[in-house]
């Protein structure tokens, strides 16, 4: 780990001007990816900016609905009743991913800000675009296995590792930040950001910006949704692909349907079109495949990763039917329903 | 001469160690750290409790887990200087004279084999029991999942969790007495 300088914010205000006097300062929350990159020297921070003793730590209903602070942990946020009771979909996302250990240490803003687990990212020793821009993107004629199908450039094909963004791509949350010019609201879908040419961008966060909170709506999610993870093993890894969705119903006709796509896009993933051809049809396996076929027609597959694009097909259709049913995947049995 | 680090920002003074207080196994410590240095290297390095292991130093595997503040937590990713006036307990402050009802249990059902693991998921196990959410074997094994075995004692680390949750009214009680 490279040496650096240690400051502890005590108000926001202090944590935003620290950022701004110090063009090598970061913030640190529970650090469980930051201090992990910065083993790999792939972060080289010259401050610590500590902002856990900010009082962004509570779960607070507000009239828009429900406002998670930025640094409520993982684990408080998936056990919370409020949360069970009106979004279960996220305590779900929440608990399918990490472990018990990290969800207790990783914050709701850490866990947004989350970098690729790219491997070649990862390796210092490696070029690599996001890493280091101009330098190439050796995953393209590389090990491509577990990288975007969906939404890539020609400069990275990365994708966002998080499991609680999917959830929250698909609840339409409001990401709240405050920078030197102030506070400004973001909506979840543009957050994160596509690669294009700066790769190194993974969000729309103006330096300096820190994130106060993530705000869920006013409405109630609790019926019909489900969050399915598959992976290479049954705990403790990261998605091959993801999907969560929430549907409203009247009887067996869908009346609204929000779906989202985890481990396919450097972002979670949306397709309008395709959530608009699925309202007001039957739920039926039928009516699934033909909003799978009109996400993954634009799939682009690489060496490794083509089996990406029939297990999204498949996560889709099968993330439906669990919603529409109302028997959302449970995260401790693993057997899929 | 530490003290300005802490607050102040945009100095240009070179990093020095940093005052934390930390108490460990119920013990206050006094102690000053470099920023850089994680939970687990103060624990096994500055503190002489090697009982914690170090296995990737990355969060993979759950060897370094500790409970801080109630928590259990990978000390490889924590930053000490971050947990200035936490609680922590490490695999050391577990048994007071006789074996913890869990340490007892992982003895019973042979629940290692190499025991590199061990601590991590004594210390996680404990936390789990504590945590009250999991019940079946199904959810006793989703809430280990952190802590990966690499001898594969799986099976009887699930034997000897489930035991302690399901006797854990005796032998909290024996062990007490
Ligand atoms: C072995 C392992 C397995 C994992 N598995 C999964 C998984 O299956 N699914 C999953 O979703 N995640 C997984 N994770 C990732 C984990 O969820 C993240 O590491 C965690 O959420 C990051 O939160 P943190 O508070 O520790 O962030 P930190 O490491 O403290 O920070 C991460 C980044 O966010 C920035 N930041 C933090 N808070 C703020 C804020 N309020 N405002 C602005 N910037 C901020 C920091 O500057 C830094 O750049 C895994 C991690 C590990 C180590
Ligand atoms: S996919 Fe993106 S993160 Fe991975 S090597 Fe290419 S540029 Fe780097
Ligand atoms: S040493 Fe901390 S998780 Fe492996
Ligand atoms: S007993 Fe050897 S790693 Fe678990």
């Amino acid at each position: 780990m490279n040496r650096f300088e240690y400051t502890r914010a005590g108000t926001v205000q202090e944590a935003v001007q620290a950022l701004a006097a110090d063009p090598a300062a970061r913030f640190i929350a529970g650090g469980t990816n930051l201090v992990d990159l910065m083993k790999y020297n792939v972060e080289r921070p010259g401050r610590l900016v500590d902002i856990t003793r900010l009082p962004l730590d509570e779960i607070v209903q507000h009239a828009g609905g429900l406002r998670l602070g930025a640094l409520v942990p993982n684990a408080t946020v998936a056990y919370d009743p409020l949360v069970n009771e009106r979004y279960p979909l996220l305590a779900s996302a929440l608990l399918a991913g990490a472990s018990p250990q990290l969800r207790n240490a990783a914050t709701t803003g850490g866990n947004l800000l989350q970098r690729t687990r790219c491997y070649y990212f990862y390796d210092e020793g490696t070029p690599c675009n996001k890493r280091e821009p101009g330098s190439g993107c050796p995953a393209m004629t590389g090990v491509n296995r577990i990288h975007a199908i969906l939404g890539a450039s020609d400069t990275c094909i990365a994708t966002h590792p998080s499991d609680m963004c999917v959830a929250l791509a698909a609840l339409d949350a409001v990401v709240q930040v405050e920078g030197p010019d102030g506070r400004r609201s973001i909506p979840f879908a543009e957050f994160h950001r596509l690669p294009g040419d700066e790769p190194q961008r993974d969000t729309t966060l103006q330096r300096g910006e820190i994130v106060l909170s993530v705000d869920l709506p006013d409405e109630d999610f609790s019926t019909h949704y489900t969050y399915l993870k598959l992976r290479d093993r049954l705990s403790y890894a990261f998605a091959l692909v993801s999907v969560a969705a929430v549907l409203e119903m009247d009887g067996d006709t869908i009346r609204t349907a929000r779906l989202a796509l985890g481990g396919v896009a450097h972002k979670p993933w949306r397709n309008a079109e395709a959530e608009g051809r699925l309202q007001g049809k039957p739920a039926t396996p039928e009516t699934f495949r033909e909003a799978a076929d009109v996400i993954l027609a634009e799939a682009r597959p690489y060496a490794h990763n083509a089996f990406k694009v029939e297990l999204a097909r498949r996560a889709i259709v099968r993330g439906l039917s669990q919603a529409a049913a109302g028997t959302p995947q449970s995260q401790t049995d693993k057997r899929i329903a | 001469m530490a003290k300005p680090m802490l607050s102040e920002s945009g100095s240009s003074a070179p990093p020095e160690t940093i005052p934390v207080t930390l108490t460990v196994n119920g013990q206050e410590r006094q102690l000053r750290v470099a920023p850089w240095t994680t939970l687990l290297d103060l624990l096994r390095e500055e503190l002489d409790l090697t009982g914690t292991k170090k296995g990737c130093d990355h969060g993979q595997c759950g060897a370094c887990t500790v409970i801080v503040d109630g928590k259990r937590i990978n000390s490889c990713l924590a930053l000490a200087v971050q947990k200035d006036g936490a609680h922590v307990t490490t695999i050391e402050g577990l048994s007071t004279g006789s074996l913890h009802p869990v340490q007892a249990a992982f003895v019973e059902h042979d629940a290692f084999q190499c025991g590199y693991c061990t601590p991590g998921q004594i210390m996680s196990a404990v936390a789990l029991i504590e945590e009250g959410r999991a019940r079946s074997r199904d959810e006793i094994r989703e809430h280990m999942s952190g802590n990966i075995c690499r001898c594969g004692a799986y099976s009887n680390i699930v034997d000897a969790v489930e035991d302690v949750l399901k006797n854990k009214g005796s032998s909290f009680r024996e062990a007490a007495e």
